[in-house]
Order: structure tokens, then C-alpha cells, then sequence
């Protein structure tokens, strides 16, 4: 299957947030783009017709933070396994942090990054480039070279800048080339040596704790420095009620400011870690059930305006050890639009608000630095396209995951919801053979 | 025969053996045989030692009735058992105690029902721990066939012939009555569930 | 995964010892009465019985514990177990595979319980979870979350001094933020039926969720040892002594060092303990240290009964796990 093939997808539920769209309608591709939603300019031809009927037709999702592990640690993962995986989970771009080895703080990494994702073509990788030199939160990066380079947005991963100074001159001169920056509201020091959310159940377990105000802190202080600026940030990964509380208040005072929050954060808390489970080792830490209802509640009113992942797939050592001293994340593309179904069967959000903080919310956030205008159907744009079962039911296990990471607190959970086919630019990355569950033979890539 | 009726109606399938007098002149009996053997060994004051539980309330009749000085020791063989790899720790154990050294003392050893030989082994061993006795009388107030061991008793009150299957055991402390029943095919292990 | 099952095989047999949370009142007692039983061993002019011939007991401490690793090899050794000792200095396991690899080793060379002591809470439970299956845990201290032996000899000590627990005030005092100690405490004084359990320090060193522990958070000495029936003392380490916890040993003397003038407003047959080593002029003066109402040196040798019958009721249900394991007692 090749860019320039025609495909119509015939008789699926079409919603694209983006344009408010939600009815029966045909989508038709071409030249990888998207030609017609409805009826078929007059003359089309498609080489390929996929019967969607009992199907959703959205944008391809959009994830603000998958990591592929490569280069540096490809025991773990690599940008062509877990680009595959995205595919399978009808994600289409997907920003992927700064912390490989090579860190990507030159624009030789982001080149290379873009490089082998573009050789396996599965996804669309936007690097997020450094914002300091070898994330040490002291000298700050050739941003404007960076963004050259093709990195939408930069970010520190989940590493601090300690200094104010730094981060108000980082800020500055990351608004000179209108370059969005990702910060993780962590404070450093109220988190150092912390791997639960301080609070009963880290008191119970007698695990160091990180409190509420390791998040409160750093949001209160990157809102400020970004007041002070007027330089757009986006917080990756809020955990709790008063961090989105101090968002929302932000964003009334025009502050540009975003954020996103993990969809694991919307279904697990502090009490999933008895028994230790290392699984539930998160950074951000899982919080209280009150913290997981308000976050819910953001994301449902769109103060916190996209969902994502926060893949970090690990191998099994990362995991094998007591709880402390495991490595904390989650393998997490395959469960993110399966998890935000779930919120949509637990009334928190409808279906299209949902495929929202997938699609729109995140793009927007990636927006101004992307250019492609990925995450709407739109004649014109980039076909990039999930389709998804809203009705088939599987349960996630070692053989069902693509994603090298297993990693991951949902093994053996039952879910609703599949996604069929996935297409990037008009080519089909993914296809479900059957209702059976067995992925497609992966697009290989022809050496030239 | 009895001349009052049992404190607690015995569980179904067990049946009274023994009644209280009739173990009133069991021990009276051997009382009467240990104090001739003392006498012919030329003991001048043995130290008792009864096996928990049955083995101490036939000690300390014998004890009250032989006028022994130093009081009554009491064994718990739980900790030398021979069948704790296979079945776990025996849910009441009690501290053994032993009033006096055992070094060099004449020790008479009381039990109650004598079968296999294997809580008597262990019960050798427990003393042992303790020290060198310079001997070891055996009084057992039941006997029954099954010796596992070549342990005989020196003393014993009562000979039983039962079945393979059939267990004797001693109720008390009081009355005293030996109870016969089938023996349960398999005791709940250790701890309370 | 449940914290409290992990412990108990299919049969409700103690099969791990990790934490004391998630145990029952009867199984904790089971434990205090067997651990009776075992007191009488000492006495023996052969301080030995024949339990656990031919069982390999491993200590595996990643944290240097002298006094708690030679309670053990003491109660090991007197069920008659082999004793490995084995010091891993905390570099050479500072990636989880070399402490996996040091497991599977030693379930090669065929040991039946590994006794874990870890600076890392969850250590234990980790443990028990990769061990096979036939293999015992026992946690001697993981973090600052567990230490369950230590607080049942504790319980040991008290049901020996005051009968029963039911209407017992207990009132602890010192370090609660970093302590095991005083985390297996409080688990086995709630599930014992103690009538009320108080926590005394200054507020950097009590969790902010202490009360949901199930106790009294209380930061005046005098108040919380009013009446009390038992007081028990923890270790501060000398590396919180001075900086952002406390300001200095001194102050915190002042503050909560335990003195006969201030153990006045106790109860008159009020106990004294500490689960050692004390700081002598930090948590409590000598006087008190050493004084009748001190019953920290009985807690010691409690704790080697209590760990022979922790020992005793964790291997002595092994075999009735494995195949063929069913058994009767027999005369």
C-alpha cells in the first residue's frame, strides 16, 4: 500500500472534533491526504474500500509523550518497535521526550530520531528537543537550531532545572523562536528520593513520600516565570487537584499556559501500590482518589485539554526490584485510547470529547511548531486515521501487547474497544486481520 | 464402676474404657511396683519427669503417693518431634521445666499411653538436652501393642489389646478416664486457620 | 496482589513473615504462645532442639545489622537449622538483578528460608514474590516499612508484663516518619485490641497520615505518657540528629528524652522499652535506661524465642505445601 493509493472508508460513525463532526459519513483518502468526508468527488476511484460500518472514524491520535528508548537504550525498546506499537494503538504522531542517549541536544539527534522513524514510517516521532545541555538545568540549548531540526517543543523530560534563573532565561529565549516548553510540575527537592504520593498509603508501606506540594510548587513557580515572560508552557503531567486548580486559575489570567495529565492518572491512586506493586511505580506518583476525580473532571471541561500516554516501556530488570528501587513508568501506548473509552463508559466524558484530549487537544499543544495541522479530518490535510471498534472487547496480555515494553498494571484487564485499521498520510500502518486480534504483517520498509 | 456420671458426654465414636476407679488402682499399683524397684535399685530420691499432657496427671498421683521431694517436672516433646517435617509445629507447646539439674539423678519418666515408642524417644532426647541422668525408669500407665522402637516401660498400670486403627487416650485431669475411639485420619496442622 | 495473602499459603498457615499488617489477632497470638513455649530451650543445659535439622537457613542483610542478624543466627541455630550469613554491601546491589541472581543462587544451593534485612521498603515482599515456592521469607527489617518480629517480641514483652492488650495505653515516642519499628508496633497493637496508641515528636518526624495508622498523634512528651502503661522509646539515628529534621540532639533531648521526672505521669507499674541500640542522653537518660521499669534487656532475649517460633511455624508447614505433605500426629 503506497501514498498514492485511494481508499474510501465506507458507512462509519465519522467524528472529528476538530470541525465538530459526529454522523455516519464516508472518508475518502487520496495522495495521502484527505479529499472528501461524504460524498466522493465526482470521478473517484478508490483502490481500496474499508467497510466501517458499527465503527468509529477519528483523527489519528496524538500523543504528547511516548517514549521509544533509542537511540541508547534499545534493550529496552526501539523507535521501530514502538512506533509499531502506536500503530496498533491508532496513535499517528507522537512527541517522545529528550532523554535518550545521545540526549536529543543538538540537532544531530533530533535528525536522527526523525530519521529512523521516517525509515519505519509506522508513526509520526516529533522530538522534543532539550531545553538544557545534557538536561543538566544549567546552560541552555541551541533552541532555535532545534526547532530547525524539527523539534515542535522542548522539554527536560522528567529532569529539573533547580535554578529560577535559568529556567525565566530559558523561557525568554524559547518564546524569541515562539518554542513551547514541556515542564514536568515537579518540584525537585520536595520530590528527592520520593517514589509514592506522601499521604496514608506511602506511610502505611513506609515508601519516602512526594507531597502534594513537590506539584503545587513547581506549577506556582513555572506559571510565575511564564507571567513574567509571557512565554508559552505546557505542564506535562499534572497528578493533582490543586496543580489543575492553579492551571485553570492561571489560564484566566491569560497566562499560556496547557497541560496534559497521564490517563493512568485517571484510573489508578496511591492504593494500588499495597502489595508493592512496581508496577504502579509512577513519576508523577499516583495520588488520591480525590485527586483522581478532580483531574477527571478537568480533563472533562478541558482545563486540562489532552490525554497521553507517558509510555515508558522498561525490560523486566527495570521492574525486578524491591519497589524503591525500580524504575518507574508505564508501557502505556496500547491502553490510552482504551482507557479513555472506559472514561466514556463511566459517563465522565462523552465520545467525542474524548477523542478530543486524543486528537485536537494535544495538536493544538504541538501546534505551533508543527505546521502540519495533524489531528482533524480535513479535506486537505494529512490522512491520518484511527478506526476503532467501539464494541469488541479483548483483555491486554504479554501476546497482545507490540510494544517490547510489558511493563504495564493493565495486564489481564479487560477492555472495550479495538482499533482496525490505522492510517498515517493516507498508507495503512495497521490493520486487524479479523475480529481474531492478530495485527497485520508490518509495513516493511524497501531498501533503496 | 463409677460412682459419678462423666463431667463431659465423650464424643460420638469414642467409648469409655476406663473408669476413674478403676485408674485410682492402675496408679495405686504402680506406685506399689516403682517403690519396690526403687528399693531394689537402692534410689535414694528420684527426680519425676511427666510427658505433657496425660503423662504429668499420672505423674503427680505418683509423685503425691511416692512422697518425692523435688517437685514434679514437666516435658513438652513437641520440639523434638520426629513428625514435624511433616505435619508443622504442634499448636500448644509448653516451656519444659525441670525443678532440679539432671545431672547424675535416678530420673523416673511417666506417660500416659505407650504405642509406638516414638514420644518416648523424643521425650530421652529432651532430657538429654538437659543433662547425663545417671538412669531412666520408664512408667507408662497404658500399653499397647505397635511398639515402632525397642523401648520397653519398667512400670506400666495397664495392658491394651486394640485394634490397629483404634486410639487410646487419657482424659482428665479430673477424673482420670481412658477413652477409646478411632483415631481421626488426619489432625489439623498448627496454627488456627 | 494483596499484601496480607502473600503471606499465608492456601490453608491459612503462616508461609512468609513480611509485615505484621494483614495477620489476625489468632495467628499473632499463635505466635506469642509458641514463642512460650520456646523460652524453656535456654534453659536447657543444650540450648538446642532438633526442629529444623537439615533446613538451611540464608540471613541475607544488604543493611549491616549486627544485633538483629545474630538474634536470628541464634534462633536458627537452637532449632538446629545451618546458618548462611551473608553481608551484601549495598554497592554490589545497587541493580535488582544482582539481588535476584544472589536468590537464585542460594535457592540452588538449597535453602528453605531466607531471613531479608534491606534498606529499601517492599524488600521483603519483592523477596517472597521471585522466591520459589517452597522457600520461607522472613522480613528482619525492609525500610522504613516492616520490621515484624522486632514488634512481636515487643508484644512478647508486654503480654508478659500486663496479661492482655485490651486496655492497654501505649504510647511511642521518638522517630514514627522513618521507623519499621514502630510501623509493626502499631499494626500489632491495633490488630491485639489495644485500647489506645499515642505517637509523641516533633512534627518532622511524624507523617502527616499518621492517624491513619490508627493512632493518637501527640507533640508534648508529658501529655502523651499520661497514664500510660507502656512506653516505648525509638531509635533516632545520629544522621537525623541535626539539619532540617531536628536542629540538634540536644534540643531534642529536651524535648522528648525520656527522664524519671517525666515517666512520673505514667502509670506507677508503667514499662520502658526500646528496641536498641539506645542513645543514652538522646531518647532517655540512664536512669530510666537501666531503671526498674526498663525491660529493654528482657526484650532481647524475647527476641530470639519469638524468632525460633516464627522460624518453627513458617518451616514446619513447608512439606504440607509440597506434595505428600498431609500427616498425623502420632503416639
Amino acid at each position: 500500500m503506497h501514498e498514492g493509493m485511494k481508499i474510501s472508508i465506507r458507512n462509519g460513525r465519522l467524528i472529528d472534533p476538530a470541525s465538530g463532526i459526529d454522523r455516519e459519513a464516508d472518508l475518502h483518502c487520496a495522495e495521502g491526504k484527505v479529499v472528501a468526508i461524504g460524498a466522493a468527488p465526482a470521478g473517484f476511484q478508490p483502490d481500496r474500500t474499508l467497510d466501517a460500518r458499527g465503527l468509529v472514524v477519528c483523527p489519528g491520535l496524538v500523543d504528547l509523550s511516548a517514549r521509544l528508548r533509542e537511540p541508547g537504550d534499545e534493550q529496552k525498546a526501539t523507535i521501530a518497535s514502538e512506533t509499531r506499537a502506536a500503530a496498533a494503538a491508532g496513535i499517528t504522531t507522537l512527541c517522545c521526550p529528550p532523554d535518550t542517549n545521545p540526549i536529543i541536544d543538538t540537532p544531530a539527534v533530533a535528525q536522527l530520531v526523525h530519521q529512523i522513524a521516517a525509515r519505519h514510517g509506522l508513526a509520526r516521532v516529533l522530538p522534543a528537543g532539550a531545553i538544557t545541555r545534557g538536561l543538566d538545568g544549567s546552560q541552555i540549548t541551541e533552541m532555535a537550531a532545534l526547532k530547525e531540526a524539527g523539534c515542535p517543543v522542548l522539554s527536560q523530560g522528567d529532569r529539573p532545572i533547580r535554578s529560577a534563573q535559568v529556567l525565566l532565561r530559558a523561557l525568554e529565549y524559547a518564546s524569541t523562536f515562539s518554542l513551547t516548553l514541556f515542564l514536568q510540575p515537579l518540584d525537585a527537592d520536595l520530590s528527592e528520593g520520593g517514589c509514592a504520593h506522601q499521604g496514608a498509603v506511602s506511610t502505611r508501606l513506609g515508601l519516602p513520600g512526594i507531597p502534594e506540594a513537590a506539584e503545587t510548587v513547581a506549577v506556582a513557580r513555572a506559571l510565575a516565570l511564564a507571567e513574567q515572560t509571557g512565554a508559552r508552557i505546557h505542564f506535562r503531567g499534572l497528578s493533582t487537584a490543586r496543580g489543575a486548580e492553579l492551571l485553570v486559575e492561571a489560564r484566566r489570567r491569560s497566562i499560556l499556559a496547557s497541560g496534559d495529565c497521564a490517563i493512568h492518572q485517571l484510573f489508578l491512586t496511591e492504593d494500588d501500590l499495597h502489595g508493592f506493586n512496581s508496577n504502579c511505580h509512577l513519576l508523577p506518583p499516583l495520588r488520591t482518589a480525590a485527586d483522581r476525580q478532580s483531574l477527571r473532571m478537568a480533563v472533562a471541561e478541558g482545563a486540562i485539554q489532552a490525554l497521553c500516554s507517558d509510555h515508558q516501556p522498561h525490560d523486566a530488570d527495570a521492574k525486578q526490584a524491591p519497589f524503591p528501587e525500580t524504575i518507574p513508568g508505564i508501557s502505556a501506548l496500547e491502553t490510552l485510547l482504551p482507557l479513555a473509552l472506559r472514561l466514556v463508559a463511566e459517563g465522565v466524558l462523552d465520545l467525542p470529547t474524548a477523542i478530543a484530549r486524543l486528537t485536537t487537544g494535544p495538536a493544538e499543544v504541538l501546534g505551533s511548531g508543527s505546521g502540519s495541522g495533524f489531528g482533524r479530518l480535513k479535506p486537505g490535510r494529512s490522512a491520518d486515521v484511527c478506526v476503532f471498534d467501539p464494541a469488541e472487547t479483548w483483555v491486554l496480555s504479554p501476546e497482545t501487547l507490540v510494544s517490547h515494553g510489558h511493563n504495564t498494571p493493565f495486564l489481564g484487564m479487560e477492555f472495550q474497544g479495538r482499533v482496525r485499521w490505522t492510517l498515517l498520510g493516507g498508507r495503512m500502518v495497521f490493520e486487524r486481520s479479523g475480529t481474531t486480534g492478530a495485527a497485520a504483517a508490518p509495513p516493511r520498509h524497501q531498501s533503496n | 464402676m463409677s460412682n459419678h456420671a462423666p463431667l463431659n458426654p465423650l464424643p460420638v465414636g469414642q467409648t469409655l474404657w476406663l473408669d476413674a476407679d478403676a485408674i485410682d488402682t492402675a496408679i495405686a499399683a504402680m506406685a506399689a511396683e516403682l517403690r519396690t524397684l526403687i528399693a531394689e535399685r537402692a534410689i535414694a530420691a528420684p527426680l519425676m519427669v511427666g510427658i505433657h499432657t496425660g503423662g504429668v496427671w499420672v505423674a503427680e498421683r505418683l509423685h503425691a503417693a511416692l512422697g518425692i521431694v523435688d517437685p514434679l517436672g514437666h516435658l513438652d516433646i513437641s520440639f523434638y518431634r520426629d513428625d514435624f517435617s511433616r505435619i508443622g509445629l504442634h499448636p500448644q507447646v509448653r516451656p519444659s521445666h525441670l525443678p532440679a539439674a539432671v545431672d547424675g539423678r535416678h530420673v523416673i519418666l511417666v506417660d500416659d499411653v505407650l504405642q509406638t515408642g516414638r514420644t518416648i524417644r523424643a521425650a530421652l532426647n529432651v532430657l538429654f538436652d538437659y543433662g547425663r541422668p545417671k538412669s531412666v525408669i520408664l512408667a507408662a500407665l497404658a500399653e499397647r501393642g505397635g511398639r515402632q522402637l525397642p523401648i520397653e516401660p519398667n512400670v506400666v498400670g495397664l495392658h491394651a489389646r486394640l485394634a490397629p486403627g483404634e486410639q487410646l487416650k487419657l482424659t482428665g485431669p479430673v477424673p482420670l478416664e481412658l477413652v477409646r475411639g478411632l483415631a481421626p485420619a488426619a489432625h489439623p496442622p498448627a496454627e488456627p486457620a | 496482589m494483596n499484601t496480607a495473602n502473600i503471606q499465608l499459603d492456601d490453608a491459612g498457615h503462616l508461609k512468609h513473615l513480611l509485615t505484621v499488617e494483614g495477620l489476625s489477632r489468632e495467628l499473632l497470638t499463635a505466635i506469642l504462645d509458641q514463642a512460650e513455649g520456646f523460652t524453656g530451650v535456654t534453659q536447657q543445659a543444650v540450648k538446642k532442639v532438633p526442629l529444623c535439622r537439615g533446613k538451611v537457613i540464608a540471613n541475607l542483610f544488604f543493611e549491616t545489622s549486627t544485633r538483629t542478624r545474630t538474634t536470628f543466627e541464634l534462633a536458627a541455630k537452637r532449632l538446629s537449622a545451618d546458618v548462611l550469613n551473608l553481608n551484601i554491601a549495598a554497592s554490589s546491589t545497587s541493580k535488582g538483578e544482582t539481588l535476584l541472581d544472589t536468590l537464585h543462587n542460594l535457592e540452588a544451593m538449597h535453602v528453605d528460608m531466607f531471613v531479608v534485612r534491606h534498606a529499601a521498603s517492599g524488600a521483603a515482599h519483592f523477596i517472597a514474590e521471585q522466591a520459589a515456592p517452597h522457600v520461607s521469607v522472613i522480613n528482619a527489617g525492609d525500610g522504613r516499612h516492616a520490621h515484624p518480629t522486632q514488634g512481636l517480641l515487643d508484644m512478647f514483652t508486654i503480654r508478659r508484663h500486663k496479661g492482655g492488650f485490651e486496655h492497654l495505653r501505649v504510647a511511642i515516642v521518638g522517630d514514627i516518619l522513618h521507623s519499621r519499628v514502630a510501623r509493626s508496633q502499631i499494626a500489632a497493637l491495633n490488630t491485639l485490641g489495644a485500647a489506645e496508641i499515642r505517637v509523641i515528636g516533633p512534627r518532622t518526624l511524624i507523617p502527616d497520615a499518621a492517624e491513619s495508622l490508627g493512632v493518637r498523634v501527640c507533640h508534648d512528651l508529658r501529655e502523651g505518657v499520661r497514664d500510660a502503661d507502656v512506653v516505648i522509646m525509638l531509635r533516632l539515628q545520629r544522621e537525623r540528629m541535626s539539619g532540617a529534621l531536628l536542629p540538634s540532639a540536644h534540643e531534642y533531648y529536651q524535648l522528648y528524652g525520656l527522664t524519671e521526672e517525666r515517666l512520673s505521669t505514667a502509670r506507677p507499674d508503667a514499662i520502658v522499652m526500646h528496641p536498641g541500640p539506645i542513645n543514652r542522653g538522646v531518647e532517655m537518660d540512664s536512669q530510666v535506661a537501666d531503671g526498674p521499669r526498663s525491660v529493654i534487656l528482657e526484650q532481647v532475649s524475647n527476641g530470639i524465642a519469638v524468632r525460633m517460633a516464627v522460624i518453627a511455624m513458617c518451616i514446619g508447614t513447608q512439606n504440607l505445601r509440597g506434595p505428600g505433605g498431609e500427616g498425623t500426629y502420632d503416639a
